[in-house]
């Protein structure tokens, strides 16, 4: 899968982002990079700046869409 | 006993516990390595559970956890994250300092690798 139906998923999670990209690692297609910066995210901890991501790209997670996910977040201040 | 009631055993009963593809002397994932090798330079003491020999054995961590991949690591029982919190925290001395306040500052001391087989 391209990068684009990643990208799509997490700008409806999070309207807010003042970063979001989606890096595709190998070129394959199934190992991902996310970055996400946002309000939404600032005061949580990372376990649970990372559930927002996981839950944002449940589908593609559950399906083997994503086989490696890497994710790097941050509250936006 | 179901997978689930030791899944809970180890998270409950261990100082730190991963949740890992293969073991810590033969580890069988990139992510794995990179959460165990975190948990290696921050001295922790550690006990693994492959679970690789039964799918079922992810499947049921998952549905305890709430987290969708592996590898997973616990502290006293909570959940600190994957391999990417667990390299953040490392990096920044979090993990340490988690370590230190949930262990005892003498953490380190008693360090040791085991694995429990689950399957």
């Amino acid at each position: 899968m391209s990068t684009e139906p990643l990208r799509q998923l997490l700008e409806e999670a999070f309207p807010d982002a003042t970063e979001l990209d989606v890096i595709d690692r190998t070129g394959g297609g199934d190992h991902f990079q996310v970055i996400v910066t946002a309000g939404s995210l600032a005061g949580l901890s990372l376990v649970e700046q990372h559930r927002r991501v996981y839950e944002a790209l449940s589908e593609p997670l559950a399906d083997g869409t994503i086989h490696e996910l890497r994710i790097k977040t941050k509250g936006a201040a | 006993m179901s997978y689930t009631d030791k899944i809970k055993e180890v998270i409950d009963g261990s100082d730190v516990a991963i949740f890992m593809k293969g073991t810590p002397a033969f580890v069988m994932c990139g992510n794995s390595d990179r959460a165990l090798q975190a948990l290696r330079r921050a001295g922790a003491p550690v006990t693994a559970v492959d679970i690789l020999p039964d799918p079922g054995i992810r499947q049921e961590l998952t549905a305890v956890s709430g987290w969708p991949t592996i590898p997973q690591v616990f502290v006293k029982g909570e959940l600190v994250g994957g391999a990417d919190i667990v390299e953040e925290l490392e990096s920044s001395g979090a993990l340490e300092q988690t370590l230190r306040e949930k262990l005892g500052d003498d953490y380190a001391a008693s360090r040791n690798e085991t694995t429990v087989s689950l399957a």
